[in-house]
This record gives structure tokens, C-alpha cells and sequence, in this order.
């Protein structure tokens, strides 16, 4: 087992005034080992992306219980003055919408310039060729010749592209992204789902991946936490996920997803909709929409029960049934 | 059979008349020379790239824009003759569900004055009393609670919104309905029901759709026939089994291979496209997919190849167009 890179332990986030907190993310934990790509999946709003800004101390929320270490540092005790240090060096994110990590009016080559000189990169020769590097790993065409452009003269596949660039060349231990690929077309989403795998392998550098698209995940991840209205709800390696779900949200989620070969079907759907952010203070967070709740799932929420070595997950009912007792993460 | 609407050589370029800038170097051919069916009751998905044209080319056929050549025929009429008083009523019979159906809609309005606006424009029910058990009959049976009809947009949830957007086009018992993107907004758990729900509402009432979408998993489930657009033009259209099952344009095989799929053992060849979407204002000549084209030859750069059959009820615009070499699944 690879020892982890980053491990968050019972992390909770509140938004909203001290007197009336509204909780949004609650008691998450997970890990990630160096080199390894983590996916996290869950619908719009169940805390995705607050988790990931937190990582980064990026939030506009209070994280009021937890810790988050990298490399066994817990990067909430660290003063502001050590962040700019850890994000870009150790960990780097991208997000969704390119624009708005990139800025508008510095050409490119001076903008993924900058990110080095700031990671201690002082030789300008250097610092120039490594950018060029850069950007032929993400397959700019004519690097040197684009060095001058400026953001708004790529497409939007190129500016992702040019981001990924800007994020890697000082090569971080891990990088976040946050929906990558979302609001790209099919083709270029697989050009830059492949260049964060080739990345990846030449860098070997470790990758959380977020996504709602589980089709995205299985293509990029080795492993996956699944959340649900702020809760960790399951976490297991790909494929046991795909084969062997346990909790019955991820079950619906994968059986909600039309499949090839099932066009004449009708689509099985999930009844209801996701409970607003802090709406849920007692019980299973997913027992108003479960086909197999129990009176116990309105009273207590569910441990993570460990159904196997890499598999873990929080349901009474499943647990249950495949005689699991023990509580606690997946190592 | 004739078809229930029959596009032909339907083009659509903006800015045409030179617009405030004047010179005509910002024309953006939309949708060029495109030609095609759709019968009674049956479901054309229309997918491609961001900008190819899917949004422009809905709207060529509800006549919400006017074509700038070509015809389209509406139970046989040709409706580009159409007055606009005449086009009014023929919108009776032609409805269109939008990505966010409020977008464009007062948030102020209630839910009962959003969906009794079509019934009242086309005095479908009469009185005040008439329409409110019409509305109320219209959200049962997209599956709201008929006492929401009193609430604002803003009370509802992506899903609901939708619904509500469904149920504005169902009010008037179209024969037609465009999907522009009907389920792209929504978490994956909600998109299960509302696309559920639109083919509950098809079998019931036998309209057809085009249904625009860019989620090849979600068109495999919904479409009986699929048409797939580049840069304005359909380069391949037929039956959803052949297209999924055998693809002859490169752009369709790429297209296929790309979608991520949350499957094991997924054989991953993908066919990763080189260089990025051409503009649509500088459409490349010949074939205009030849600079991301992986089997391109000299040919293709200057001769635009036909939109030709390739099999029965499939069309394929392509000089080498044969069978998918590459499998696109799993299993086959
Ligand atoms: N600044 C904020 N103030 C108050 N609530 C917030 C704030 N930012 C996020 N939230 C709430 O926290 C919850 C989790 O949001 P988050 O953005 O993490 O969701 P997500 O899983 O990333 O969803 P999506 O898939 O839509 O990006 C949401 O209910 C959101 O409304
Ligand atoms: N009113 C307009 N004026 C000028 N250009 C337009 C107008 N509407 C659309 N276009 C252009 O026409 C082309 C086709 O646009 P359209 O919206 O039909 O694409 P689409 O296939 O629906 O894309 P998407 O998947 O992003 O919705 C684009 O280049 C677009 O910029
Ligand atoms: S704990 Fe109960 S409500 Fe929650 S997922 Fe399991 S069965 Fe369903
Ligand atoms: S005509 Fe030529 S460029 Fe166009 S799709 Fe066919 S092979 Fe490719
Ligand atoms: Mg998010
Ligand atoms: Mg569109």
C-alpha cells in the first residue's frame, strides 16, 4: 500500500453565520496515495467542490472540525503565509471554466513564466524552454509560436489544455480538477482526459478527479468516493463500484445511466430530488429517496461499514444483508 | 408515407445582410444545405459539436428564425411561405422544450400563467375556471402537484423547472416538439426521470421529437433515428442501430469512440481527434472536416463529398465511407 499523500479525516464545512451554520459538508474522510488518481462523484450540491477548495484553503466557509494532511502536515494549521508555497509546488487545481484560472491580459507564456519564477525557477533560458516544454506535452501546436498569444486566441479545448500546462510545470505532487472537461465537446473532452492520464504517467503525479459523469471517473481513476448531500456515502476501487455497489445511491446512480444493450427498457430513476445543503440533522441523508429504508435510517446516520478490503460504504440495510459488523474506512 | 416535416437544402447564415459592422467577413454559416426527414411519432436525435448548428437548425424549423434558402414542409405545406399570421397558428402544432425552460420567461409569472399562456393564445380553453383545471390537469401529468401552479420559477428545482417546461409544450397537443438540450442541465439521477417522463408522454400522444442532445448514451436510449452535424452540415444520419453499430463517417466513428461510458473493460481504443473545431465563420473547403480527419486525403481538401447512402436508410457524406474498422464498445 502506497503511504498517503493526502488524507482528510472528518472534515465538516459550514457556510452561513456562526449562529445559524449551515452545514454543507459533514464528517468526510478519504485518502489518497502518492501517484494515485481518485475520482469523486455525487450530484450537483453535495459538496464536491466546497471539499476541494478546502484542500487548497480556498473556501469562503469554516472548516469547524477535521484535519487535511498532506504528507502528514495538517494544512489547516499552516499560517497564510505557507500557502502560496504548497499550492502550485505540491498541490495545483483546475477548474471548469479555464478563464478563471488564466488571466485575460498577460500572454500565456508570461502567465505559466510567472508560476515558475514563483516556484523558484530564476533562470529566464530555462524558465522559457521549460514553458515551451509545457506546452508541447499538452499539444499546443507551434509552442514556441504561441508564446505571445493570449488567452483569448485559443479555443476553449486549448485553454483547458493551457491550464493543465500552467498547473503541472512545476510538476505538483497532486493535482485537483474540479469538472475538467465539463463544458467541452466529446472529442476534445478525450483529448484532455488522455493528456491527464499521459501527464500523470510521465509526472507521476496523483490526481483527484472531479465529476458528476462516472463515465469520466472509470476513464481517468483507479479509486472512487462517492458523496451525497456533503457525506462520503461510498468509496471503493473502480471496478468494484462498477460491479459491486453497496450503497443503494451509488446502485441508483450507476442504474440511472442509460446502458448499451438496454434501449428498449424503461430507465430506472431515483424518486425525488436532492435535499437542500443542511436540511438533513439526523438519519441516513438518502433514506427520502431509498427503496430500502428502515425506521433505524430516519433515527441514525449509518457508519461507513467496510464491505471489503478496498470497499467501503454507509448503509444499515446493505450492510446487513452481507453480514458486514465492522465500521471504519477503506484502508 | 410522406413525412410529418421535411427539411430541404435548409441553409441559415447570420449576418448575412452585412450587418452594423458592415463587410461580410463576420458571416457565420449556421446550417448549410441540410436535408432531411422526420415522420410521424418518431424520435430524430441531432447531435454534434458545440456550435455546429443543432440549436440554429431547431429553430429554422419552428420558424422561430427564417431560413435564409431552402424550403421546409409541415404535413406537406411548405411553411417558408407562410404569413406570420398563419404561422402563428401553425406553432399550434410545433413546440419547443429549451435546456432551462425559464430562461426566457418573467420570473415574476406563475407556474399556472407560464403553462395557460399557449391555451390562452390559442383559445384552447375557455374562461379562467377552464384554465386552471386544464393547468392543473397538464402538471399531473408531468408529474407536479397541481397546487404548484400558484408558485414562482424560482421555487423550483432543475427537474421541476423542466417539467414544467414539458408540460407548457405538451398544453397544446403539438404534433412536433424540438428538445433543445432537454436534459443537459440536470444531476443524472433527475435526467432518468425526466427523460422517463418524455417518452411516457410520446407513447401517449404519438408526437415526434427532435431531440437535440450532446450525451451519446442518453441519444442511444431516446432516438430511433440519429443525425450527427459538423460545422452546419449532417454528415451522417440513420437508424440509431447502424449509426451506433456500424458508423461509416470518421467524424461519427470519432464522435462514438470518445464518449466515456462507466463500464469495465471498456475496450478503450479511442479515436482521438488532432486540432481543434474549425471556426464557423471559416468553414475549410472540400470536405470541411478534412483537418481533424484521420484517413484525409488529397481529394477531400477540394471536393465536398455528397450526402450518399451507405446502407438502407443510412447517409453518409464521406469520399472513403465504409464500416467502422474500430469497435466502439465492449461486446459486439
Ligand atoms: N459561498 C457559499 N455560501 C453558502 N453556501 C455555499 C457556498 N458555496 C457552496 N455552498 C453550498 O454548499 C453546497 C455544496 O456545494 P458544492 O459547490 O461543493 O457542490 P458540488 O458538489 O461541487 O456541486 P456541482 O456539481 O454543482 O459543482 C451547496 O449546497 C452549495 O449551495
Ligand atoms: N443569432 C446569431 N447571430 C450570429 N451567429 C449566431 C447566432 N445564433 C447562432 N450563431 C452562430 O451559429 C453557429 C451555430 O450555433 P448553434 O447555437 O446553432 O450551435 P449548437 O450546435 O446549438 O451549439 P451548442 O451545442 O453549443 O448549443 C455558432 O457559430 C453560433 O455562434
Ligand atoms: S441507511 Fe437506510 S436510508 Fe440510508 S441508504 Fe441504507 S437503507 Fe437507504
Ligand atoms: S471525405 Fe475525406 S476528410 Fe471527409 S470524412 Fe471522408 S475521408 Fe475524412
Ligand atoms: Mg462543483
Ligand atoms: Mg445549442
Amino acid at each position: 500500500m502506497t503511504p498517503d499523500l493526502l488524507r482528510l479525516t472528518d472534515v465538516t464545512i459550514e457556510f452561513g453565520s456562526p449562529k445559524k451554520p449551515i452545514r454543507v459538508v459533514e464528517g468526510v474522510s478519504f485518502s489518497i496515495g502518492r501517484g494515485e488518481s481518485v475520482g469523486l462523484v455525487g450530484e450537483s450540491g453535495s459538496g464536491k467542490s466546497v471539499t476541494s477548495l478546502a484542500i487548497m484553503r480556498l473556501i469562503g466557509g469554516r472548516v469547524v472540525q477535521g484535519r487535511i494532511e498532506f504528507e502528514g502536515r495538517n494544512l489547516l494549521d499552516l499560517p497564510a503565509s505557507a500557502l502560496p508555497e504548497i499550492r502550485g509546488r505540491d498541490i495545483a487545481m483546475i477548474f471548469q471554466e479555464p478563464m478563471s484560472s488564466l488571466n485575460p491580459l498577460m500572454t500565456v507564456g508570461d502567465q505559466i513564466g510567472e508560476a515558475l519564477l514563483l516556484h523558484g525557477w530564476r533562470d529566464r533560458t530555462k524558465r522559457r524552454e521549460r514553458t515551451i516544454e509545457m506546452l508541447r506535452l499538452v499539444g499546443i501546436p507551434n509552442a514556441e509560436g504561441r508564446l505571445g498569444a493570449y488567452p483569448h486566441q485559443f479555443s476553449g479545448g486549448m485553454r483547458q489544455r493551457v491550464m493543465i500546462a500552467m498547473a503541472v510545470a512545476c510538476e505538483p505532487k497532486l493535482l485537483i480538477a474540479d469538472e475538467p472537461t465539463t463544458a467541452l465537446d466529446v472529442t476534445i473532452q478525450a483529448q484532455v482526459l488522455d493528456l491527464m492520464k499521459t501527464v500523470r504517467r510521465e509526472l507521476g503525479m496523483a490526481i483527484l478527479l472531479i465529476s458528476h459523469d462516472l463515465g469520466v471517473i472509470a476513464d481517468v481513476c483507479e479509486r472512487v468516493v462517492v458523496m451525497y448531500a456533503g457525506r462520503v456515502v461510498e468509496e471503493a476501487d473502480i471496478r468494484t463500484i462498477l460491479t459491486r455497489p453497496q450503497h443503494p445511491y451509488t446502485r441508483g446512480l450507476l442504474r440511472s445511466v442509460p446502458r448499451r444493450g438496454h434501449e428498449a427498457e424503461r430507465l430506472y430513476q431515483i424518486p425525488g430530488s436532492v435535499p437542500p445543503a443542511g436540511s438533513i440533522r439526523q438519519g441516513c441523508p438518502f433514506r427520502d429517496r431509498c427503496e430500502l429504508a428502515v425506521s433505524r435510517c430516519a433515527e441514525e446516520m449509518p457508519p461507513m461499514f467496510r464491505f471489503g478490503p478496498s470497499q467501503s460504504a454507509a448503509c444499515w440495510v446493505t450492510a446487513a444483508a452481507e453480514g458486514v459488523t465492522q465500521a471504519g474506512a477503506a484502508a | 408515407m410522406t413525412a410529418l416535416i421535411r427539411a430541404e437544402n435548409l441553409g441559415k447564415t447570420f449576418g448575412a445582410t452585412g450587418g452594423w459592422f458592415g463587410g461580410g467577413s463576420d458571416q457565420v454559416r449556421a446550417v448549410d444545405g441540410v436535408t432531411f426527414d422526420v415522420d410521424a411519432g418518431e424520435t430524430l436525435a441531432l447531435v454534434g459539436e458545440s456550435g455546429c448548428g443543432k440549436s440554429t437548425l431547431g429553430r429554422l424549423l419552428l420558424r422561430l428564425i427564417d431560413p435564409t434558402d431552402g424550403t421546409i414542409r409541415f404535413e406537406g405545406q411548405d411553411v417558408t411561405r407562410l404569413s406570420s399570421a398563419e404561422m402563428r397558428m401553425m406553432r399550434q402544432r410545433m413546440q419547443i422544450i429549451f435546456q432551462d425552460p425559464f430562461g426566457s420567461l418573467s420570473p415574476r409569472r406563475t407556474i399556472g400563467q407560464i403553462i395557460g399562456e399557449p391555451l390562452e393564445i390559442f383559445g384552447l380553453t375557455r374562461g379562467r375556471r377552464a384554465r386552471r383545471d386544464r393547468v392543473a390537469e397538464l402538471l399531473q401529468q408531468v408529474g407536479l402537484p397541481p397546487a404548484y401552479m400558484d408558485r414562482l420559477p424560482r421555487q423550483f428545482s432543475g427537474g421541476q423547472r423542466q417539467r414544467v417546461g414539458i408540460a407548457r409544450a405538451i398544453a397544446v397537443n403539438p404534433a412536433f416538439i424540438v428538445a433543445d438540450e432537454p436534459v443537459s442541465a440536470l444531476d443524472v439521477s433527475i435526467q432518468a426521470q425526466i427523460i422517463n417522463l418524455m417518452q411516457d408522454l410520446q407513447r401517449d400522444a404519438g408526437f415526434s421529437y427532435l431531440f437535440i442532445a450532446h450525451d451519446l448514451a442518453v441519444v442511444r436510449h431516446i432516438a430511433d433515428r440519429v443525425a450527427v452535424m459538423y460545422l452546419g452540415r449532417i454528415v451522417e444520419v440513420g437508424p440509431k442501430r447502424l449509426i451506433y453499430d456500424a458508423p461509416q463517417h470518421p467524424y461519427t466513428q470519432a464522435l462514438l469512440s470518445a464518449a466515456p461510458e462507466p463500464e469495465v473493460d471498456t475496450v478503450s481504443r479511442r479515436i482521438i481527434l488532432k486540432g481543434d473545431v474549425p471556426s464557423p465563420s471559416n468553414i475549410p473547403p472540400g470536405c470541411s472536416f478534412h483537418t481533424r480527419c484521420p484517413i484525409a486525403q488529397e481529394v477531400c481538401r477540394r471536393d465536398r463529398p455528397p450526402l450518399a447512402q451507405v446502407a438502407p436508410g443510412q447517409l453518409a457524406a464521406c469520399h472513403f465511407a465504409r464500416p467502422n474498422p474500430i469497435p466502439t464498445g465492449n461486446a459486439a
